[in-house]
């Protein structure tokens, strides 16, 4: 081994406080970007093997009933490949020893056989025997929430008729990943199921023999989607056609979807942020560590070394340091995918998800990292071989200091000697200053980013549920009902209030743009379901005009004042125009809200209504429950404190969590920042400190100088720090706004104080190890010799 | 004294420096030549640009304007002034050894490490044990400077700085931070350097004592060359006292 590479390794072992607080600023930006992309891949990776070995249908179709021959003739549209024709129905199911509601979805399979599109993936038992007639397939995730296994019993309304069921099997479906009733945003497994049943079974339970209601299909390769929808809802048309969809705009996958979106958004924001910044303090700080070795640099260049071979010299040391940091961002990037891969797979409950880091991560993130390493150690080594070695030996000359501003209006006594020193360190190097600064700021600013999105969420959730959605159950039933309906709900045991509300699937378009959704009609002054303004007031719908949330208004182009195009998607499929009255600013989701009124007249029906919010006395819910189940109009049941709860513990075990990995990155960050800021200012002034402590000045006296340094560089990153965490925020937000939802731009004075504290404790901490390390300067060492 | 060659020839030697506004003038014309195997020492108060001259002189730094000529023991003449940063390296590396007045040891190396940093690079070194021995630390090898008194550590500077053999030794100094007795010491290797080798030894001092060990006692004032004063006889370094 040449001498100099085990001064390199001696070096690094000098350095191995300040090597390890640069490794944490790398890893912490590795480790975001290989945290994100591991994720997203073992999500989109499971998610495609699931689809492919359980032939996940391309399109879809509803229709009110249509004879089995139909689908024969659907096979024979050009570019469909396989045609799955299906009897599905809504039911309500009751379960021994638990009193909500359940809501559930009944599908058909062939008679005790896989169908051939949409299979099945059986975690228990067996498909229903052929001729069974009760036997049920249950999902896993409804199974798994009761603890039902194949043989329990359960009780089902189908079709305003009862039936007893026994659970043959229990499986997962690609269809059904994301286990969602029809008007939730977030799964209830305990209250939301998906049963399969055998063709006939189901047909004649849900009066269907020899008919179907539901199509799936695939396409041949190379298909035109666009033409095949046209194809078919011409065929259906005149069976009660909906019109078909893609996978797009089926919910489970839409809902994975976008769970794939933020993450890939996760993996794109962040990692640009979280590497951006750590690239840049790793830049200046391997720079300044380089700095402070410059008197070795022009000895080693006194005896003959080369420019070359002291760049490589450097260069290993920068690599070591680098490849300590991008390892320990991998080990910790991989660790917590994984972990949060696990939260995943039970919430998506794919069979198998195997974690796997991206090669492309890995390279990508090391050549980010050693890129910006050599960059900053490029340019110290540059600025320490490139100066005459005779000049760089000699004790630095004493540099041009100057008053500043700052200093001449502050009252001498004020400042004091220690002040003074402070103020002129910091005026003769503003480049200096102003980097320490930047790395602070920076700093502060992630620490911020992690605060809002914590707050952001929790914003959302209260501004949707205490604010929007302010009823404590939402009724649907089977089929369109006259609202004198309402009055008999509200007689019912524990009833306060009743809100009614006509539902009707339409798409809408502007121009060429359209958006498949439905409109809600309300009351003129709905108080259960407030449709609030861009400053969060209830706002009274107008006669005449349609409400539309911000976001597809936006999606669709369209302003306040322009005519909307209409196409209601049942009964007689009416072509409607109805102008944009107003917007509406909601966190969740995307409507279109105009009165019932409205809404009855221009479907040219009587006063009918879809189904009713409550208002509910907690005491007499279980009376209420009963009195429901005796209700068979009542296709189904949704408890919104059940859902609020289901969004948030949700969003407690991934974004949360995420959120607050993301704060320890930050914090980590921080730490290594300030750290390497105080550790290069001492190794910068150990000359002037041993100096002012040999003239007579106290370890306190001397401390505050170098304290009072890293104080005032803290304090004056703190307002900047806000700033980079505001604008940060705000890049953030944009990338996560989706039509499921809306991250509000909000920040909490707490948000900006766990900023401030967060640096202004890693200052704090700093200053303690800088007091200490004071304690073992040795003055005369110092003084004598040039290090 | 004639029959001697040179080692290295300054003509017209000047220097000068931008420090922020003002220019400083560090030489001001130094015409010098140094003989092969001499010990001169250079005298002069501070800013009397003694050591500009000598980072010129070992290829630190380069002249403003001037010819300075380095001629090899093979007596092929190289022009060392305009010459790249390169070539200058390569002069460094091969010719020259430098003592300097704060040791600029590397701390992280042992004794024997600080010597080999130099070894390695050079083309007929001695062993870093032999140097270390020459200066008499033959048994401190292992030490980091860190556990060698001032002295010790700037013969170590020493022994690193003749291990390569260099023809040409250039001192700064070399006392400046030591106690009489240390510092005589130091001189005593200097001078065995300088009798045994035939190493050429400019050492620069503002320490008039130091002057009667050299053959001969250049004195600078204000970027010149003042006076130049041979010297009979060469006093012995342990004879010397201040």
């Amino acid at each position: 081994m040449l001498t100099l590479d085990r001064k390199f390794l001696r070096d690094l072992w000098r350095l191995k406080g300040q090597a390890l607080a640069i490794a944490v600023v790398i890893a912490g930006g590795v480790m975001t970007l290989i945290l994100s992309v591991t994720t997203l891949e073992a999500l989109s990776g499971a998610r495609d093997r699931f689809y492919a070995s359980h032939h996940f249908a391309e399109v879809f179709a509803d229709v009110k009933r249509a004879p089995l021959g139909v689908a024969v003739r659907v096979q024979e549209i050009e570019g469909v490949n396989l045609v799955a024709p299906q009897v599905q129905a809504a039911l309500r199911l009751s379960l021994p020893g638990f009193d909500d509601p359940i809501r559930g979805l009944a599908q058909s399979i062939p008679d005790g056989r896989q169908p051939t599109l949409n299979r099945l993936h059986l975690v228990a038992g067996s498909l229903p025997e052929p001729g069974r007639d009760d036997q049920v397939v249950v999902s896993d995730a409804f199974a798994e929430a009761h603890g039902l296994t194949p043989g329990d019993g359960l009780e089902a309304i189908i079709d305003g008729r009862r039936v007893a069921l026994r659970i043959a099997g229990v499986a997962s479906s690609p269809e059904f990943l994301y286990q969602v009733a029809p008007t939730d945003l977030m799964p209830d497994y305990r209250r939301y199921a998906v049963l399969w049943m055998n063709q006939r079974s189901l047909a004649s339970a849900y009066g269907m023999e020899g008919a179907f209601n539901r199509l799936s299909l695939t396409l041949q390769a190379g298909a035109s989607v666009e033409a095949v929808i046209d194809a078919l809802d011409l065929a259906l048309a005149r069976y009660g056609g909906t019109g078909a969809w893609t996978r797009e705009e089926q919910t489970s996958h839409r809902f994975l979807e976008e769970e794939l979106n933020q993450q890939r958004i996760q993996a794109t924001v962040l990692p640009a942020i979280f590497l951006s910044v750590s690239a840049f303090l790793l830049s200046v700080v391997m720079g300044r560590l380089i700095q402070t070795q410059r008197e070795q640099v022009a000895v080693l260049k006194a005896f003959g070394y080369g420019d070359g071979e002291l760049a490589r010299h450097y260069g290993l040391l920068t690599a070591a340091i680098v490849l300590l940091g991008w390892a320990l961002g991998v080990a910790l990037g991989a660790w917590a995918a994984s972990g949060l891969a696990t939260l995943y797979r039970d919430y998506f409950r794919f069979p198998d998800m195997p974690v796997r880091v991206p090669a492309s991560a890995l390279a990508l993130s090391l050549a980010i990292v050693a890129a910006s390493a050599l960059i900053g150690t490029w340019r110290a080594v540059w600025r320490a071989v490139s100066r005459p070695p005779a000049e760089a030996m000699r004790p630095p000359a004493p540099q041009r200091f100057r008053r500043s501003a700052l200093e001449r209006a502050l009252p001498a006594a004020l400042l004091g000697q220690e002040g003074r020193i402070i103020l002129r360190n910091l005026g003769r190097h503003p480049a200096k200053a102003g980097f320490s600064i930047a790395g602070i700021a920076l700093s502060a600013g992630l620490l911020m980013v992690g605060a809002y999105q914590l707050d952001a969420v929790e914003t959302m959730i209260d501004q949707q549920y205490r604010q929007v959605l302010r009823m404590d159950m939402e009724l649907t039933f089977v089929d369109a009902t006259p609202a004198r309906a309402a009055g008999e709900l509200r007689h019912l045991p524990g009833v306060l209030a009743v809100e009614t509300w006509r539902r009707v699937p339409v798409t809408l378009s502007h121009g060429h743009r359209e958006a498949r959704t439905s409109l809600l009609g309300m009351e003129a002054e709905p108080r259960l379901r407030q449709v609030l303004d861009g400053d969060g007031r209830a706002q009274r719908l107008p006669e005449e005009g349609v409400l539309l949330t911000r976001y597809l208004a936006d999606q669709l182009g369209a302003k306040v004042g322009d005519e909307l195009h209409v196409a209601v998607m049942e009964g007689q499929r009416r072509q409607l125009t109805l102008p944009l009255a107003a917007l509406v600013d909601e966190p969740l989701g995307v409507g279109a809200y105009l009165t019932r009124t409205q809404l009855n007249r221009v479907m040219g029906e009587g006063s009918a209504i879809s189904g009713a919010w409550l208002l509910v006395d907690p005491a007499r819910r279980e009376a209420l429950n009963a009195a429901l189940w005796e209700m068979p109009a009542v296709a189904a049941i949704g408890r919104l404190d059940e859902a609020e709860r289901g969004i948030r513990d949700y969003l407690d075990e991934t974004l949360l969590i995420a959120a607050l990995i993301f704060v320890a990155i930050a914090t980590s960050i921080g730490f290594g920042v300030v750290y390497n800021n105080a550790r290069i200012a001492f190794a910068e002034r150990a000359r002037e400190l041993a100096t002012l402590q040999v003239l007579g000045y106290t370890r306190a006296e001397v401390a505050r100088i170098l304290l009072g340094e890293i104080a005032l560089l803290t304090l004056a990153a703190i307002p900047p720090g806000w700033a980079i965490g505001l604008l940060f925020s705000r890049l953030l937000n944009q990338a996560f706004s989706s039509d499921l939802f809306r991250i509000p731009l909000v920040f909490t004075p707490q948000a900006f104080a766990f900023a401030a504290s967060g640096v202004l404790a890693a200052s704090l901490l700093v200053s303690v190890m800088v007091v200490i390390r004071l304690g073992r300067l040795d003055k005369i060492r110092v003084l004598k010799a040039v290090e | 004294m004639n029959t001697v060659p040179d080692a290295l020839v300054a003509r017209g030697l000047t220097r000068r420096y931008r420090m922020g506004e003002v220019t400083i003038q560090a030489l001001r014309g130094v015409d010098l030549t140094l003989k092969r195997g001499e010990l001169v020492v250079m005298l002069g108060a501070s800013g009397s640009g003694k050591s500009t001259l000598l980072n010129i002189l070992g290829g630190l730094d380069s002249p403003s304007e001037g010819e300075l000529r380095y001629v090899n023991r093979e007596g092929q003449a190289h022009t060392l002034s305009g010459a790249s940063q390169r070539a200058l390296t390569r002069f460094r590396r091969h010719h020259v050894g430098f003592v300097f007045q704060f040791y600029n040891l590397i701390s992280s190396l042992t004794a024997r490490e600080n010597v080999a940093v130099v070894t390695e690079i050079a083309r007929t070194p001695m062993a870093p044990e032999e140097a270390l021995a020459l200066v008499g630390l033959g048994e401190r090898l292992d030490h980091f400077p860190s556990q060698l008194s001032g002295g010790e550590q700037q013969r170590v500077a020493i022994a690193r700085a003749v291990a390569k053999r260099p023809e040409l030794l250039l001192c700064d100094e070399p006392t400046g931070a030591l106690d009489f007795r240390t510092g005589i010491r130091v001189l005593e290797v200097l001078e065995q350097v300088n009798r045994d080798t035939g190493t050429t030894v400019a050492i620069i001092t503002h320490n008039e004592v130091i002057g009667d060990m050299a053959d001969r006692v250049i004195r600078l004032r204000d970027g010149r060359v003042d006076d130049i004063r041979h010297n009979a006889e060469r006093r012995p370094a342990r004879e010397l006292r201040w």
